[in-house]
């Protein structure tokens, strides 16, 4: 605990850092001090995982009326630790990132900030503690957004949206937190958990059900996830990196604390709806990646997606733990849990990687790249490693996760209840149906805007970008490779944190080992072997190719069907990628689409122009939110009309309300 | 009882998992040949003879290796790839017998991702010389295995679903120790379902047309249009094996009597027999079906997906409701 102390000291440090030193040593100390920070506290979680003991810290002097109170347990060291490690990605990245970026002293001194924050959440171990750090985390990244708002009109627009979504989101939060501690007499967590079953059903169903909510809006489950695709593509890389990586995260960790942690499971529906939830946002998130070209805005999307495979294992886990079955239960949390270390890394390198695009050609829409492996290699590289990690090919470690979720949801078929059945069911459909599409939005993105010719100067003059940011990159891509080879080795800590969350102890559900290998039923990986094997059978197939084939390779214009010139705009774009896909799911992505033919004015045979326009725009966001903004200004100016600044009219608004109070007094 | 069949070390089963690639290796073209055969003679032309991909093998790595202009090096690593991933799977899957190398991880999750491995390489690689045809290609297939994969893997799940694993090897024993299980209504809804995949994945008509020469109705062919000399052998034989493959593991799936339950020799030897046989009577038939059925039109192709997705949905009810 002493050490995460010291950690959150050096965050403080390097946000003091930013905003004090002059402009030259301000973001390299602002660096050297946030990663110091990230190092304290992955070695203070760390160790928590291991040992498995639990360590907690109160100070009455922090916060006035209730004191500050943290915990250490191992489900919140497991999510401190994934925090740390793109913590220190981005602090690194960051170095390289505002030698050509924006290196204002408010981006400086709040991403330490931020990171600071997103570390204490999951520390806090009672309601004003948790709603404080929580606030901090919603109104540093605010600002982070904010950043290049000269710039882009659209960060303004993103951050309105993240402002208005992020503050109902705690609201929810507050109110639900606030109904289980004042039923519950105490507001530290431990309190309300030790007298939870003593709460009436009602209130424990709409305390959970405020803070699913909330939480859900956080971690950009639809229906609430509108803020997500504007939010994470206009703020600086860095910070979306901690955003989609490490900040939608705390949403999965505020659901299994509270409904799995304080509540002690619940009942069977709130599972199911988590599930649901899981489901439609897995669909969606993965429809919509693969019909976006913009490189940023399909991450932001294909986070949408993870975060409903989490969900997924997270209502199985405590559908399962309702019904008894607790040693499935935790398997299925601990491969949510697996999930989400294995997408924070993924994630992290991948959004890193569109910031390295962004910054050495201007642009993140693919279809202005393309040919990039021959001008940023390591780059490509690095985000190749991301991108086939996410579409689960093994031996990558999104493969092993994936793999741990199927097995979770298989098993959990043990479970004779309809209900059950039915969502677990709908989980497999959604998992399967999320695989082919991520492969296919990650091989549109790394095709499109890696391989082929350039299609705009721009990609075509690219270079290289600073080393600061490739290692921050391969920092997180390492982790890629290194849970997919050797998932075994982790399994032990996610267990800790598994039952920490689930608040039960069940059989070890895995055997020791390095890869996976199930323990109460026949079900095993072996990602080493199956390395060795596919490594074995190139060399052999290399080796074949070498001696049968004894003729170099020589190069040649591509074919035309005859053509003879062959340009960079007859290249398949990202958009001409997605078009098939897109028209089967035309009634979920509901395309618009725009067609203008100018013939010449001489013959109708012959055209002189054509102008085409796409667009996919959010459902959610027409169907939902736009009715709801016009209900919400209506009101506006109906309160504008009331306020007028008359002195008499606010008097009598007194009276009026005086009287009322009389009358329902009396 | 995997464990019971583990007892054998593992020098028989490295070879027994040799035997199966070799199967594979020289199987898949041959399979390719036959139905090619069939086809042409149930159209009433003599056709080339059965072992004509080997030859176009043989032929194809003596030629010279021409890349585009503009593609990079995941054009010549792809192939490599898609070998080595279809090889990987052919020799952990229980096609000869029950007790390849690795069987242990041969999870049916597992082929199924190494499946897809190989597919991402080729769609990468068609994307990589910068052209609208491979383009076109590479959009295509991953919209259909985008497709194929939700039906394959809800079929894949209704059959682990009744042998309470996904473990391949265990999901073949089980079926020899229960025969009945061959006729229940989850297994015969998967089958359907699988068949529709494999027709998707192996790029056979009315999905794809393996013969076609017009650049714009191709799928697979469009995707490797750039592919020339050793590198285009080393894709047809990937397909090849792939589709030898996913031809056996039907076989095995839902039929695997005569498979060999140990590492012997005799029993090896009458399971690859048994084995060319099964995948024999399978390729007779989608040959058969293809000659009788003309192919979608592409838009047309989901909706067969969609059925055969709906079937492996209605599997896994079917074997929820019956248990």
């Amino acid at each position: 605990m002493s050490l995460l102390l010291v950690g959150l000291g050096l965050g403080l440090a390097a946000a003091l850092a930013g905003a004090l030193t002059s402009a030259r040593v301000r973001v390299l100390a602002a660096a050297v001090c946030s990663s110091g920070a990230c190092v304290a506290a992955f070695v203070a979680a760390g160790r928590v995982l291991i040992s498995g003991q639990t360590s907690t810290f109160r100070s009455l002097a922090l916060l006035p009326f209730t004191g500050v109170s943290l915990s250490l347990d191992p489900l919140a060291a497991l999510f401190i630790a994934t925090t740390a490690v793109v913590g220190l990605a981005a602090s690194c990245y960051g170095v390289g990132y505002a030698e050509r970026g924006p290196r204002s002293r408010t981006a400086t001194a709040m991403l330490p900030l931020f990171l600071t924050s997103l570390l204490l959440v999951p520390a806090a171990a009672s309601v004003a503690t948790f709603m404080v750090v929580w606030e901090l985390m919603a109104l540093t990244s605010t600002l982070l957004l904010l950043v290049e708002h000269r710039h882009r009109a659209e960060a303004r627009d993103a951050a309105q949206w993240y402002g208005a979504m992020t503050h109902v989101g705690a609201a929810a939060i507050l109110l639900g937190l606030v109904l289980l501690a004042s039923h519950a007499g105490g507001q530290t967590f431990a309190v309300i958990r030790l007298h939870a079953d003593r709460l009436s059903p009602t209130v424990r169903s709409l305390g959970f059900l405020l803070v699913l909510v909330g939480f859900t809006s956080k971690a950009g489950a639809v229906p609430f996830h509108v803020w997500l695709p504007r939010a994470h593509p206009e703020a600086p890389s860095p910070v979306s990196a901690l955003m989609s990586a490490s900040m939608v995260n705390l949403g999965i960790y505020g659901i299994v604390r509270v409904g799995d942690g304080l509540l002690g499971g619940g009942v069977l529906w709130w599972w199911l709806v988590v599930v649901g939830l899981g489901v439609v946002s897995a669909l969606f998130g993965a429809l919509h990646a693969a019909a976006s070209s913009d490189l940023k805005r399909l991450l932001a999307y294909s986070t949408v997606d993870n975060i409903g495979l989490i969900l997924i294992g997270v209502g199985a886990a405590g559908a399962l733990e309702v019904t008894g079955h607790r040693l499935l239960a935790t398997l299925s949390m601990l491969a949510a849990l697996f999930q989400l270390v294995n997408h924070a890394a993924f994630k992290g390198c991948l959004f890193l990687g569109a910031g390295a695009v962004q910054q050495a050609t201007g642009t993140r829409d693919l279809d202005r790249l393309g040919g990039l492996v021959r001008r940023l290699p390591l780059t490509a590289l690095l985000f190749g490693i991301g991108a086939l990690s996410i579409s689960a090919l093994p031996p990558f470690n999104g493969f092993a996760s994936e793999w741990l979720l199927l097995q979770g949801l298989l098993h959990g078929f043990a479970d004779h209840n309809a209900a059950t059945a039915i969502a677990l069911l709908a989980g497999v459909a959604a998992l399967a149906l999320t695989g082919g599409l991520t492969a296919a939005a990650f091989v549109k993105a790394l095709g499109i805007g890696f391989l082929g010719q350039p299609r705009t100067p721009a990609a075509a003059n690219a270079g290289e970008v600073a080393p600061s940011m490739l290692a921050g990159m391969a920092l997180l891509a390492a982790p890629c490779l290194l849970l997919g080879v050797v998932p075994g080795t982790v399994v032990p800590m996610l267990r800790r944190a598994a039952e920490t969350g689930l608040g039960v102890t069940s059989p070890d559900p895995l055997r020791a080992g390095l890869g996976l290998d199930l323990a109460s039923v026949e079900g095993t990986i072996e990602p080493v072997l199956l390395l060795a094997a596919l490594v074995a059978a190139l060399v052999l197939a290399w080796c074949c190719a070498r001696v049968f084939a004894r003729r170099g390779a020589r190069r040649a214009e591509a074919w035309g069907c005859g053509r003879e010139l062959q340009t960079a705009r007859m290249e398949y774009t990202a958009t001409s990628f997605a078009e098939p896909l897109q028209r089967v799911f035309a009634d979920v992505l509901r395309p618009d689409h725009d067609l203008e033919v100018t013939h010449v004015a001489e013959s109708r045979y012959f055209e002189q122009a054509i102008s085409y326009h796409n667009r996919v725009d959010d459902a959610f966001e027409r169907t939902f939110y736009r009715p709801v903004i016009r209900l919400v200004e209506t009101w506006g100016r109906f309160a504008r009309r009331a306020q007028n600044g008359s002195l008499h009219r606010y008097l009598a608004f007194g009276l009026v309300a005086l009287i009322v109070v009389f009358v329902v007094l009396a | 009882m995997i464990t019971a069949i583990g007892a054998s070390g593992l020098g028989p089963s490295v070879a027994a998992s040799l035997v199966q690639l070799v199967a594979v290796v020289l199987g898949g073209p041959l399979l390719v040949g036959l139905m090619a055969k069939v086809r042409a003679r149930a159209e009433g032309r003599t056709g080339a003879p059965i072992r004509q991909p080997l030859l176009d093998l043989r032929k194809l790595v003596g030629k010279e290796c021409v890349h585009a202009e503009h593609s990079s090096v995941v054009l010549s690593v792809a192939p490599f790839v898609l070998v080595s991933s279809a090889a990987v799977a052919v020799a952990i899957t229980p096609l000869v017998t029950t007790s390849p190398a690795l069987r242990q991880s041969a999870d049916l999750f597992v082929i199924v991702y190494l499946l897809l491995t190989g597919s991402v390489a080729l769609a990468l690689a068609g994307l990589d010389p910068g052209t609208a045809f491979g383009g076109m290609g590479a959009s295509r297939a991953m919209t259909i295995g985008a497709l194929a994969e939700p039906a394959l893997l809800v079929a894949v799940l209704a059959l682990s679903v009744q042998a309470r694993t996904s473990n391949l090897p265990a999901i073949v024993s089980a079926t020899l120790a229960h025969p009945a299980w061959a006729a229940s209504p989850e297994r015969l809804c998967a089958l359907v379902a699988l068949v529709v995949v494999v027709i998707a994945e192996t790029g056979r008509i009315p999905v794809d047309n393996p013969s076609t020469h017009l650049e714009l109705t191709m799928i697979h062919e469009a995707m490797i249009l750039e592919y020339a000399g050793p590198e285009l052998g080393l894709v047809t034989l990937g397909e090849a094996m792939r589709l030898g493959l996913l031809f056996a593991l039907v076989a095995n799936l839902f039929f695997p009597w005569g498979i060999a339950t140990t590492t012997g020799a005799i029993p090896v030897l009458i399971g690859l027999v048994v084995l060319g046989a099964k995948t024999t009577a399978i390729a007779f038939a989608i040959a058969l079906l293809e000659v009788s059925t003309a192919k979608l039109r592409l838009f047309r192709v989901p909706e067969l997906l969609a059925g055969g997705f709906v079937l492996a949905v209605l599997a896994v009810v079917a074997g929820l409701v019956t248990r």
